[in-house]
């Protein structure tokens, strides 16, 4: 065997050792460039009140996955301005500029338009909010919702009054909804009074009255609602019409048992409780919240609030903020930017240690992350403040409610 | 369920006079200068920001913020119409039309760029109080915007019949050439014109300011109801503009109580196209041979 070590051999070994060394730094390589992350939400509109927050709690995600040495992501956002149509063009525009994977949209008829465009590229989409159960039954197969359905929300709700009124020796015997009459809206309704019929709650539902989402005045409305006598008024609103829920009910003197909101956005945002002060305390609502009893997740909403006095980690931020470590935790398992390999990273999610309250995030098979909990908020010196259930409670629950020209 | 009746359309009423106030100063501007303010709800919607602006800065409530509120407003009005609205005068239709729909696209960027699309709400003391009078609970905001809209009304109607500037405006509108022709400066009496009209749109703004969040989007809505109003009672009648904005308070707020209230705002459409079918003049307008 010939041993000797001539030009060829070195030059050959040369060649070797650099095909060698660069195929990790070519996979590190493409890691170092950031993965084009799209946020489509209302940041305008109607609904720009959560959208903005939901933006807030993206931004700030942003923050603490680059001082945690996360994955490197650009995140690109663009505005759907409260109109469900723009969902598909926001992402479309988003995966033309190259977004591997997408986040949003907040409503439900803007998430659905921005699924089908999502669908059709094979781009994944991870739902931050929408509630509508339609969104995983059409057969979707890129998104990822981590946000509760509304029949889940409902069914949960449902359940929190129900141990509501078996805790208390006054609970109330008749209900009355209002609701604002949009795809939300109806659906969350139509939920509610199924699972209602099914749990045989002992609240008899005296009447449902709708509005237009767009209403600049609920006086009517509410006028409706307090002739009906009922103890009990289910709001299934948003923000805007909370407050105008809110302030008809204390100029009108209506004053029944308990306010609570089976679901809705509204009372636990900061625009609420700013705009109503103390009118705003003692109004209940069952949405999924912050896990109260996380060191960790404290923490960090102690540390959002303290960056800007108008904030509040509430349910738009909270979620926002876990989309983003949903997608940062998919693309450290992926090791890439491709957006199928994102895909199959986000189906096998498992993420015990999270924010919001409830179990790991996970996704079955449509998509649907079937392990949030839904705590009951109550407004307590306007803040809002985990009442139940047991588990998840830091205080007692104020029922009924104080009248309002006692406050 | 007297009383829910009787709350009702108290509320519908009071609000409809203050509507009347958004009216009339559209059909104002037509009915001297017959020029349709496409704008009109954009001006509106910067009135509740003066009234708006003035709560949270100088903590005045809307209602005495009125006289600054009118005396901006009338100043933008007169400015508007000596700079931009008067070279439009005399020209078609279309290119009025396509004028004020700028104008309007301009305000609203401009209220998107300076105050943003949030919604604002006054959170004064006075949004939550109520007065009862004769067993009816009426909302203090809408009482006091009604009272000062009715003044403001009065007001205009007394300045229109006894004053100089408004007789000469009258005779402007009557006869436009004859008005010159004696010596009145038409120009100048549009202006007055277009300023009164402007201020009636951002006085009623004003005073609308703690009933409903101010927000940009909000001022095609508006544009629409003073269309409405102004159609129903009568292109160019200042009674037509009063009585078409109590009939559409009433009958929006009645409607949600008896139909659906997701359904309200039809129940204006539907009264409008039925005062086009039946007296397209409107109630008080003067019929075109």
């Amino acid at each position: 065997m010939n041993t000797r070590f001539s030009r060829r051999s070195l030059i050959k070994s040369a060649g070797a050792a650099t095909v060698m060394s660069a195929l990790p730094m070519r996979f590190s390589w493409a890691n170092n460039h950031p993965t084009k992350v799209g946020v489509i939400l209302p940041t305008s509109g109607v609904l720009a009140f959560p959208g903005q927050a939901s933006r807030r709690g993206v931004e700030f995600a942003g923050m603490i996955n680059k001082e945690r040495n996360g994955p490197a992501m650009e995140l690109i956002y663009a505005d759907t301005e409260s109109k469900a149509e723009n969902g598909r063009v926001a992402a479309e525009k988003l995966i033309r500029e190259g977004c591997s994977v997408l986040i949003g949209c907040w409503d439900t008829g803007a998430t659905i338009s921005a699924a089908q465009a999502c669908e059709a590229a094979k781009v994944p989409l991870v739902i931050n909010i929408a509630s509508a159960p339609q969104i995983t039954e059409q057969g979707f197969t890129q998104i990822f919702r981590n946000f509760t359905p509304a029949t889940q929300l409902v069914s949960n709700a449902v359940q929190r009054i129900r141990e509501l009124a078996a805790k208390t020796d006054d609970p109330p015997k008749t209900a009355t909804v209002l609701y604002v009459n949009d795809t939300f809206g109806q659906s969350a309704l139509k939920a509610m009074q199924a699972e209602w019929a099914k749990q045989n709650l002992p609240i008899e539902i005296l009447d449902t009255i709708g509005y237009d989402v767009r209403a600049k005045d609920l006086s009517v409305e509410v006028a409706k609602a307090k002739a009906t006598g009922a103890e009990l008024l289910l709001p299934i609103t948003r923000v805007n019409d909370a407050i105008m829920i809110v302030r008809e009910m204390v100029k009108q003197g209506y004053n029944p048992k308990a306010i609570i909101g089976p679901g809705s956005p509204g009372p636990y945002e900061k625009a609420f409780t700013d705009a109503l002060g103390k009118y705003g305390d003692d109004y209940m609502v069952c949405v999924p919240w912050l896990n109260v009893k996380n060191p960790r997740a404290v923490e960090l909403a102690k540390r959002f609030e303290a960056m800007d006095s108008k904030n509040r980690f509430e349910l738009n931020v909270g979620f926002s903020y876990e989309a983003v470590d949903i997608v940062a935790d998919a693309l450290r398992r992926a090791k890439s930017n491709d957006a199928a390999a994102i895909h199959a990273a986000l189906k096998t999610t498992d993420i015990k240690d999270h924010v919001m309250w409830g179990g790991p995030i996970q996704f079955n098979e449509k998509g649907q992350n079937p392990n949030i909990g839904v705590a009951l908020l109550q407004n307590q010196n306007s803040e809002p403040t985990v009442v139940g259930p047991a588990e998840a409670a830091v205080a007692e629950v104020v029922y009924p409610m104080r009248p309002f020209n006692e406050r | 369920m007297y009383s829910l009746y009787a709350n009702v359309i108290a509320g519908g009423v009071l609000i409809g006079i203050v509507y009347a106030l958004i009216a009339l100063g559209l059909t104002i501007m037509f009915g001297v200068m017959r020029v349709v303010n496409f704008a009109h709800g954009e001006l509106v919607v910067l009135g509740m920001y003066i009234g708006y602006l003035l709560w949270l800065s100088l903590d005045i409530t809307p209602v005495m913020a009125v006289p600054l509120s009118a005396i901006i407003m009338f100043c933008v009005g007169y400015v508007l119409q000596i700079g931009l609205i008067n070279r439009f005068i005399r020209r078609p239709h279309h290119a009025q039309f396509i004028l004020f729909i700028g104008l309007a696209l301009i305000i609203t960027g401009i209220h998107m760029l300076v105050f943003g699309p949030d919604a604002r709400s006054i959170a004064d003391p006075s949004s939550f109080e109520t007065y009862e009078v004769f067993g009816l609970r009426l909302d203090a905001v809408r009482l006091y915007g009604a009272a000062v809209a009715l003044v403001m009304i009065a007001l205009l109607l007394l300045f229109l019949r006894y004053s100089s500037t408004g007789s000469a405006i009258r005779a402007a509108a009557d006869n436009q050439t004859g008005a010159q022709a004696i010596g009145l400066r038409v120009n100048r009496l549009y202006a007055v014109t277009a300023g009164i009209g402007v201020a009636c749109a951002g006085v009623a703004g004003t005073l609308i300011s703690p009933i409903f969040d101010t927000q940009p989007y909000l001022a095609g809505e508006l544009t629409l109801l003073a269309f409405i109003i102004v159609i129903i009672g009568g292109m160019g009648s200042l009674m037509g503009a009063l009585v078409g904005g109590i009939l559409i308070g009433v009958s929006e707020s009645v409607a949600a109580l008896l139909i659906n209230p997701a359904m309200k705002a039809m129940f204006s459409y539907g009264l409008m196209i039925l005062v086009l079918l039946l007296r397209p003049q409107g109630l008080f307008g003067v019929k075109q041979r």
